[in-house]
């Protein structure tokens, strides 16, 4: 018995919530000296106080804190003017510690909210905390298994362990019905905007710099709210939506069976697209936190925090407003870039000397089109919005085609190269010498008499063929419309 | 008199001199080690070709015409819970056999660059947790002045290396007396430090909130000398105080012109009276006396809060010790039991733990996660910290009135090998007196101050956060009006 989306919003109310690890882009690790960067060899960013050796103690990152300060400002938190690391206790082998140091009931940043914008209405996602925490390694389960059950045998790579760690907690989050999984989109999108723009970390859900859990429960209108469930292993912003919307679908074909939902951790799978269980926190681990004796209390000075809040840089709602206003586009086209996702981009690229209609039309067409073959957002398609304005200029100059234009973009695209570069490489230039397009449309019309004589008798579609004709015998590298006034002048027809 | 038998003081004096080199100083303690530690068994490792290669440095510093520091050349005793890169580092547990440092502990690094000799590791109770070294996953340790007795613990490997003339300094590490009893009992000086004075960076941690390691020696400046090493503010620590090192060496020195005028000593009422030894008592009211007759002011000091510290302790400490064992997990280093293919990760770390650790480590493991449990932090760990702060408010009343207090170290003398073992609590009270400094973080001493039935008894002395330099010199003014309690003890049959 399936349920659709549609039936399951009509007849349950979704409220949902949202846990974000991110990790911060700071050089050395939350406790100690090592490097944080992605991709060394394993177990070479490691040291006794990463390894969890016996004797070893912890040293906070002044950086780490600073960063998560700024994400709590950005939030419209409350800066804790005292808090404490904790630790949470609990046995695993990526652990060094068995406990990972974190925060539990002082954390550095209280309540806030971050507003979302979904269809052109405003959503107040409430923040419950920030607080800072350190990662913990990673495992390899080696074997057909792949998970640590049934592996052959399991390695483990402390590189990542002790990397600084933000966890942002929303509320929970009513009253979006069916829009939820737009909502939980919308609001993991707009939080990485802002750590973007606050430069503290990489946000790279691919890498895990960005990591989402989702929590979904369902009522009935008018009830009290539902058992949630927690959805982790989201890896991508189109995850999130997926993820809740699976979420619903599931738990509206339970409860429509009269099953309750079970309170569990579920794992959501980029290829099926739907989530399954976890391990279940109904026999929740107790994790015995306690204040971390090895740290002293953070009492982050006032004048510090007062001073962050006014070096924090525009954040992206006010650019986008700002940028809005500047644009000077209509709410058609505002509407049309915010569902491709593209209005900064598109702000960018008029920043960078672009005219506003080219650099939309560009962003909201060739470029949404190369982002939805490749299943990546705009922004991170690998084309800056200075290459876009750079190649609107040269369209604009004439020195290239629409069609040349957007093979500069494959070669951009392709080989990471600028611009200029890839047109300089492939040889990419309109051509205007009209002698040669003179030369190459006799003998285009030559070896087409057919084709010639049906646009001579008045069939004037049919140049196409010959204009094709002579952009291959080109390279593509002529001006389609000169190519075809020239051989409809030299055929003898005027349109 | 015999370099064994030197103080530290003086052994450093002679090598700086040319008088004896440090390698002939290193080898007599070496010599006197082999003789004597078979039947004291205060050493878990003795590492004779460091020890003397270190002091061949020192040796050839001096050649060299370069300065020495105060204390170059002059051997110590290492206890086995602190980090020493390459040199076997169990904390007297078996879930660390074999395990070889890669780095040093601060103080480690600190005592190398004073140039001073490491004779070895000294044993201990298994993560510092006991009072009688019993606790030993290896062998106990037997006090000089009889072998049939513990010398202290848990750094009764460091008191009973000491007051054997095996070193003339050693480290301790004290979390709730593990100095200051060890050293009551073998006769010999020993110092906690201000919680956050000397780093605990490579310390294996028992209790992170309590454990400070100290000095241990044969004389207050030889105490006072080693402080000076290994105390200062350390930036891999997160808890050592950025304050410039107390001056204990130079209090020392000006205690020992026997001066206590104007000094007002508080006697604390509850620290006495039912339940300890009666010889104890005779030594300690004998030792408040002599203090009086050097001109301090005595007075008595009422610390109504001390009688929780036992209770407090016993949650603490079991509590952080729960989390910091947690690592011991047959992963990264030590004892791994039961990789067979046969066992899952989760068996493993369970039999490991339960063949790695013994009775006493597992019943404060057990004791303190359940203490941490959802619905019982409140009521006590959670508890047993506002006593700590009521017991941190008793003291600063009294040093309203005192500017130092004392105590007897420990309610009794040595006690017989096995024979409190079989009973915690009778164990636990050992640590009576000196809680109360452990759980406000507050230096103390404690100096010999005479015998019972032929026995050590040790007087404590306690001073305010970062005033060390008052134990030294109360100590010091003590130590140099009376007869020094170890030249009683009796020769070591070997």
């Amino acid at each position: 018995m399936t349920v659709t989306y549609g039936d399951a919003v009509a007849a349950y109310e979704p409220v949902i919530g949202l846990e974000t690890h991110v990790e911060l882009a700071t050089a050395s690790k939350m406790f100690c000296g090592c490097s944080t960067e992605f991709g060394a060899e394993p177990n070479t960013h490691t040291c006794p106080t990463c390894l969890g050796l016996p004797g070893a103690l912890p040293v906070a990152n002044e950086a780490a804190i600073e960063s998560t300060i700024k994400i709590g400002l950005a939030l419209n938190c409350s800066i804790a003017p005292w808090s404490r690391f904790a630790r949470k206790n609990y046995f695993y082998p990526d652990m060094p510690k068995n406990f990972q140091t974190s925060q539990y009931d002082e954390p550095l940043c209280g309540e806030g909210y971050l507003e979302v914008e979904v269809d052109g209405e405003t959503v107040r996602v409430g923040i419950e905390r920030v607080h800072l925490e350190e990662d913990t390694g990673k495992n390899t389960h080696v074997g057909t298994s792949g998970r640590i059950h049934g592996a052959d045998y399991s390695l483990v790579d402390f590189n990542r362990a002790g990397i600084p760690l933000v966890e942002i907690v929303t509320k929970p989050v009513p009253g979006t019905g069916a829009k939820a999984p737009e909502v939980a989109k919308a609001y993991v999108t707009e939080l990485r905007d802002i750590l973007r723009s606050l430069g503290v970390s990489d946000v790279r859900m691919e890498q895990g710099s960005l990591r989402c859990d989702v929590n979904t429960s369902l009522n009935r209108p008018g009830e009290s709210w539902g058992t949630r469930t927690e959805t982790k292993n989201v890896n991508s912003l189109r995850s999130v939506e997926r993820a809740v919307r699976s979420e619903i679908i599931r738990q509206a074909g339970l409860l429509n069976a009269g099953e309750r939902i079970k309170q569990e951790t579920r794992h959501f799978s980029e290829t099926t697209g739907d989530t399954r269980p976890g391990r279940s926190k109904e026999e929740a681990t107790d994790y015995r936190y306690f204040p971390e004796p090895d740290l002293v209390p953070l009492a982050p000075d006032a004048d510090w925090v007062e001073q962050l809040r006014a070096e924090l840089p525009e954040l992206p709602a006010a650019r986008r407003a700002r940028t809005i206003a500047s644009l000077g586009v209509d709410a058609d086209d505002l509407q049309q870039m915010a569902n491709a996702g593209v209005v900064e981009l598109v702000a960018a690229t008029v920043e960078a000397g672009a005219p506003v209609g080219e650099a939309r039309n560009w962003w909201t067409g060739y470029l949404a089109q190369k982002s939805n073959e490749r299943d990546v957002e705009p922004a991170d398609l690998g084309i800056a919005p200075a290459h876009v304005a750079r190649l609107i200029e040269l369209v604009a100059d004439g020195s290239l085609s629409t069609a040349l234009a957007r093979q500069a973009v494959d070669g951009v695209l392709e080989t990471g190269a600028d611009v200029d570069a890839v047109v300089a490489e492939r040889g990419l230039k309109v051509v205007s010498d009209v002698g040669a397009l003179e030369a190459a449309a006799s003998a285009a019309i030559s070896a087409n008499p057919d084709i010639a004589e049906k646009v001579r008798g008045g069939k004037l579609p049919a140049v196409g063929a010959l204009v094709g004709a002579v952009m291959r015998a080109t390279s593509g590298q002529a001006d389609a419309a000169a190519v075809r006034s020239i051989l409809l002048q030299q055929l003898g027809v005027s349109e | 008199m015999s370099l064994i038998r030197s103080s530290a003081a003086e052994l450093a004096a002679r090598i700086a001199a040319g008088d004896v080199t440090a390698v002939e100083v290193a080898q007599a303690h070496l010599d006197r080690i082999d003789a004597v530690d078979p039947s004291v068994k205060a050493f878990l490792h003795v590492d004779a070709d460091g020890a003397l290669s270190a002091a061949k440095a020192v040796d050839d510093t001096r050649a060299a015409g370069e300065r020495l520091g105060a204390l170059a050349g002059v051997p110590l005793a290492m206890k086995d819970v602190v980090v020493t890169k390459g040199l076997p580092t169990t904390a007297g547990s078996k879930i660390l056999e074999g395990w070889r440092p890669p780095y040093d502990a601060t103080i480690t690094t600190r005592i190398k660059d004073a140039g001073i000799v490491m004779l070895g590791k000294t044993n201990m109770d298994e993560f510092a947790m006991g009072s009688s070294t019993e606790n030993s996953a290896y062998h106990p340790t037997h006090n000089p002045w009889d072998l049939s007795r513990i010398p202290g613990g848990s750094s009764g490997g460091s008191s009973a290396a000491v007051a054997a003339f095996e070193a003339p300094l050693s480290i301790g590490t004290d979390t709730g007396g593990s100095i200051r009893q060890p050293a009551a009992v073998t006769g010999i000086v020993g110092h906690k430090p201000t919680y956050g004075a000397v780093s605990r960076y490579g310390l294996i941690a028992f209790s992170s909130s309590l454990d400070q390691a100290g000095p241990f020696g044969r004389t207050v400046l030889d105490t006072a000398l080693l402080h000076e090493v290994i105390a200062g503010y350390d930036p891999c620590d997160s808890t050592s105080i950025p304050a410039p090192v107390a001056p204990v060496v130079e209090a020392a020195r000006d205690g020992a012109r026997g001066d206590l005028r104007g000094v007002r000593v508080g006697v604390v009422r509850e620290l006495s009276g039912d339940g300890y030894q009666a010889g104890v008592l005779a030594a300690y009211d004998a030792a408040v006396a002599q203090l009086r007759g050097l001109g301090a002011e005595v007075v008595e000091v009422s610390c109504p809060h001390f009688t929780y510290a036992l209770a407090a302790y016993y949650l603490i400490a079991p509590s952080e010790c729960s989390s910091n064992l947690a690592r011991f997990d047959a992963v990264r280093y030590g004892l791994r039991v039961g990789d067979d293919g046969q066992h899952s990760l989760e068996e493993v770390m369970s039999l490991t733990r339960e063949v790695g650790f013994g009775p006493e480590v597992k019943r404060r493991i057990m004791i303190g996660t359940y203490a941490l449990s959802a619905g019982y932090y409140d009521a006590y760990y959670g508890q047993a910290q506002k006593v700590r702060t009521l017991i941190a408010q008793d003291f600063a009343a009294a040093f309203e009135k005192a500017d130092v207090l004392v105590s007897p170290t420990s309610p009794f003398v040595a006690f017989g090998i096995g024979e409190r073992v079989a009973d915690p609590m009778a164990m636990y009270i050992n640590d009576l007196c000196t809680l109360p400094a452990s759980l406000a973080g507050t230096p103390a001493i404690s100096v010999p101050c005479g015998l019972s039935e032929g026995l050590p008894v040790g007087l404590q002395i306690m001073a305010p956060t970062l005033a060390d330099e008052r134990c030294y010199r109360v100590a010091a003014a003590y130590e140099a009006a009376v007869t020094p309690v170890l030249a009683s003890i009796p020769e070591l049959t070997v």
